[in-house]
């Protein structure tokens, strides 16, 4: 096989191959579902670009070199082994390379940390292990309740078949509504947690006795699933997140069913 | 004279304990690189019976072999094991037989001291091994040991700290040593600059050990005293800071990472040039170039943090200080590819094992700029992605470096040749098996699934399934090596004393006997006697 046809052949299956990646979610990152989200995203296939042509550029060399400077083709070895301009060359290269990549990269983690004037604020506390959530400010104020793994027991033991969403369910959504900026202050109540919904971009250790915040505006509806992404003992890979994005009226209708049952819980709290 | 003398009276032997003794007793560097070597092959295996255990229990989802709280014990043991106990003493192993050779010294500087650092490792081992049996179990809050969770548990941490304490005296002590006899007995003539890249990586990676080292000593025994005396350094209901913990382990961390690569690079940097038959290319860039590494190493440990919530400024310098490692790292790569232009190239076993390096370093070295890039590296922290990043580091970069080593020197060694058919079997079985089970794993890790569970939603299926066979085939692969390496050194066929006809650096002029002979000697001479051996063995390499 000549070299030629060689060089061609692999080109062609990196290609194919990459063209994999980009498509299904299944080999990339989950579809955006926010702004950030989408750089992140685009900024991820671009920078794959740009190794997988370092990759062919450097590889290119060395297996052409690899297949035809054998000893066993006859080739004498030549006795060159230094050269400044060589060396500068191939510094300064990816010296520029490397502030491509960081131009968009800085501006997205300016973006990623601004988090100011909210629409809704939300409290999330990790506890081992399952999370809470508190909604400070902004539409639905005063809401508060835990997410637990809603997963039967019985189908991480293999005793029943596992449902779709096996591990990644949870007893209450955290229900926010669509196109508007949701500010998520996270801390922890026991050890170190991670709130991570990969479709946002999001996450943000939950650190015990420190708070720290982070901000996502959804982009369309529906449900994205995360998970704690910090080893937070036995228990780790059982504190699903699932977000919940709803039209603004619905989100109306959620916030007031979830005010009634809290005040009548108060109220029968209070009679007892 | 009175030394003289008195070795001159007594047999040359008597020094020399027989059986057991001679190896726990041992002052020689290359006995005791062959334990250093023979150890962590050891808990290479060790390391890897816990990955099988975690590949098996990840091959479906469910929970099938491992209860949660044991699997975190796998992996926190499986880390520490790797890391400590294979990788680092295999390294030093390989230094305690090269370095003195490749610069012409008899022995290593300080030979008592060099026995004492070795035998530091076995009981820290036990250490490690051993509190799987203590109640509440081995330590399981990974092998980076973050508190609060770390304050949980039970004896097996402590035994795990105490683990770590004794590991890291035994690096330093190890390090100091090869830091002396790079710098005081290298054969006259042999400047800095004439150095092998090998001795230069190491003498390096020795500065980086004696600077981070005690940095861990100091994060372990914060954590002990938080545990056991009240202290509160990581607790902030004391005062504490959580995160300060993270920001000192990565201190000692992230330059421990290049600890376990740059003498990878500089195997690496031996191998090429020989089986190109043609001198290193850059040689001096490279010097500058792994030292550029091992500085920026220093400042950039917190983008294993990008998650905790530091501020923006501190987010910026790290990722671009993290980006900068590439292009010294590029570098190497280009003065590789340049050594192998136009060389005269042939490919054994320690060849094909430093071309599978480059080539999988490189794919290691591109996941670790996108890890770098801190928008994309909040979506890839702690997920599968990062766990294909370091082993393709680690594994394809640290160890493959290892392997190519051992096969390239064992005919020095053992003065014999190994299996080049079942050399050979080994590469492409490693290279297949690895890919299997690594690659696929940044998909895993892009789509989604989070390190350190023991079970996993069921679109992560398929790839799992994929990754475990592929990590049951790597560990089985390794016992080929362990059959060649002893059917090398009991029935190898001899091999000539410069095995491969385009090796240059000093240990292929050595005579091998002549060796033999001034070192049994020499352990026993005083300095001045010393001297004359030496000036008489460089004389005869001439």
């Amino acid at each position: 096989m000549s070299s030629k046809s060689v060089a061609t052949r692999v080109g062609a299956v990196l290609l194919t191959f990459y063209s994999g990646l980009a498509m299904s979610s299944k080999y990339n990152f989950p579809e955006p579902q926010s702004a950030i989200a989408q750089d992140v995203y685009d900024q991820h296939i671009f920078v794959m670009w740009i190794c997988l042509a370092i990759f062919i550029a450097v590889f290119g060399v060395m297996f052409y070199s690899v297949l035809k400077h054998r000893k066993s083709l006859g080739y004498k070895a030549a006795n060159f082994h230094h050269s400044t301009l060589v060396e500068i060359i191939w510094t300064a290269i990816p010296c520029a390379i490397l502030i491509v990549m960081a131009l968009p990269a800085t501006k997205t983690v300016l973006a990623m940390k601004d988090t100011s004037e909210p629409e809704i604020t939300i409290k999330i506390t990790g506890y081992q292990w399952m999370w809470g959530y508190d909604y400070l400010q902004g539409e639905g104020e005063g809401i508060s309740f835990y997410s637990k793994l809603s997963t039967p027991r019985a189908q991480i033991e293999n005793k029943e078949p596992k449902g779709e969403n096996y591990l990644l369910e949870v007893d209450n959504n955290l229900v926010v509504p669509v196109g508007k900026k949701v500010r998520v202050i996270i801390t922890a109540n026991d050890v170190i947690h991670a709130w991570w919904v990969p479709a946002f971009s999001v996450k943000q250790d939950a650190i015990p006795g420190f708070v720290r915040d982070a901000w996502f505006k959804a982009d369309r509806i529906g449900i994205f699933r995360g998970q704690c992404t910090e080893l937070c003992g036995k228990d780790h890979g059982f504190m699903p997140i699932v977000v919940e994005v709803v039209e603004p009226e619905k989100y109306a209708q959620w916030v007031s069913e979830k005010q009634k049952t809290s005040a009548s819980a108060m109220t029968t709290a209070a009679l007892n | 004279m009175a030394v003289v003398q008195d070795v001159h009276g007594h047999g040359h032997d008597d020094h020399h304990p027989t059986g057991i003794m001679r190896w726990v007793c041992t002052t020689n560097h290359k006995d005791i690189g062959t334990m250093y070597l023979w150890f962590s092959f050891a808990m290479f295996l060790v390391g890897g019976f816990l990955a099988m255990g975690i590949r098996a229990e990840l091959f479906m989802p469910g929970i099938q072999i491992l209860e949660p709280e044991l699997f975190n014990s796998f992996t926190t043991l499986h880390g520490l094991i790797m890391v400590f106990g294979a990788i680092m003493p295999a390294f030093v192993g390989l230094a305690n037989w090269q370095v003195p050779m490749m610069i012409g010294a008899p022995d290593m500087a300080f030979a008592r001291m060099n026995n004492w650092s070795f035998w530091i490792l076995p009981v820290a081992a036990s250490l490690l091994v051993s509190s799987f049996f203590v109640p509440g179990g081995a330590a399981a809050g990974g092998w980076t040991f973050y508190p609060p969770l770390s304050t949980q548990g039970g004896m097996g941490v402590d035994m795990m700290i105490f683990a770590v304490h004794l590991l890291g005296a035994s690096s330093i002590m190890g390090a100091i040593n090869i830091i002396t006899t790079i710098l005081n007995m290298r054969a006259p003539g042999m400047t800095l600059m004439k150095m092998p890249m090998f001795v230069w990586t190491w003498l390096i990676t020795a500065y980086l050990l004696v600077l981070v080292m005690p940095v861990l000593a100091g994060t372990v025994t914060m954590l002990l005293t938080d545990r056991n005396f009240g202290t509160s350094f990581f607790n902030a209901a004391g005062g504490g800071d959580p995160i300060l913990f993270q920001h000192i382990f990565w201190f000692f961390g992230h330059p421990e990472v290049y600890i376990m690569i740059l003498p990878a690079f500089g195997v690496v940097s031996e191998i090429i040039p020989t089986f190109s038959r043609k001198p290193l290319f850059g040689y001096s860039s490279m010097v500058y170039a792994t030292a550029s590494i091992a500085i920026l190493s220093c400042v950039v440990w917190a983008h294993h943090m990008f998650t905790v919530g530091m501020p923006t400024v501190g987010q910026l310098f790290f990722m671009y200080a993290t980006m900068l490692i590439a292009v010294p790292t590029g570098v190497k790569v280009f003065n590789w590819t340049a050594t192998m232009w136009r060389g005269s190239m042939t490919f054994e076993v320690p060849m094909l094992f430093s071309i599978g390096f480059i080539f999988l370093f490189v794919i290691g070295g591109f996941s670790g700029v996108v890890c770098a890039i801190v928008p994309i590296d909040i979506q890839v922290q702690e997920t599968y992605y990062v766990i294909a990043h370091f082993h393709y580091v680690l594994v394809s970069g640290a160890l493959f470096a290892i392997f190519g080593a051992v096969y390239y020197w064992l005919p020095k060694w053992s003065g014999r040749m190994y299996d080049e058919k079942l050399g050979k079997w080994h590469f492409w079985l490693c290279m297949f098996f690895f890919n299997l089970t690594f690659f696929v794993q940044h998909f895993l890790g892009l789509a989604g699934m989070p390190r350190r569970v023991p079970d996993y939603a069921l679109q992560f299926a398929d790839f799992n399934m994929v990754s475990s066979i592929g990590g049951f085939g790597f560990g089985l692969t390794q016992l080929l090596f362990l059959y060649i390496v002893i059917k090398c050194i009991r029935s190898g066929e001899k091999a000539a004393s410069k095995p491969w006809d385009g090796g240059t650096t000093l240990e292929w002029t050595l005579l091998l006997l002549h060796h033999i002979i001034a070192l049994k000697h020499l352990q026993s001479l005083s300095n001045s006697v010393r001297e004359v051996w030496i000036h008489r063995a460089i004389k005869l390499k001439k």
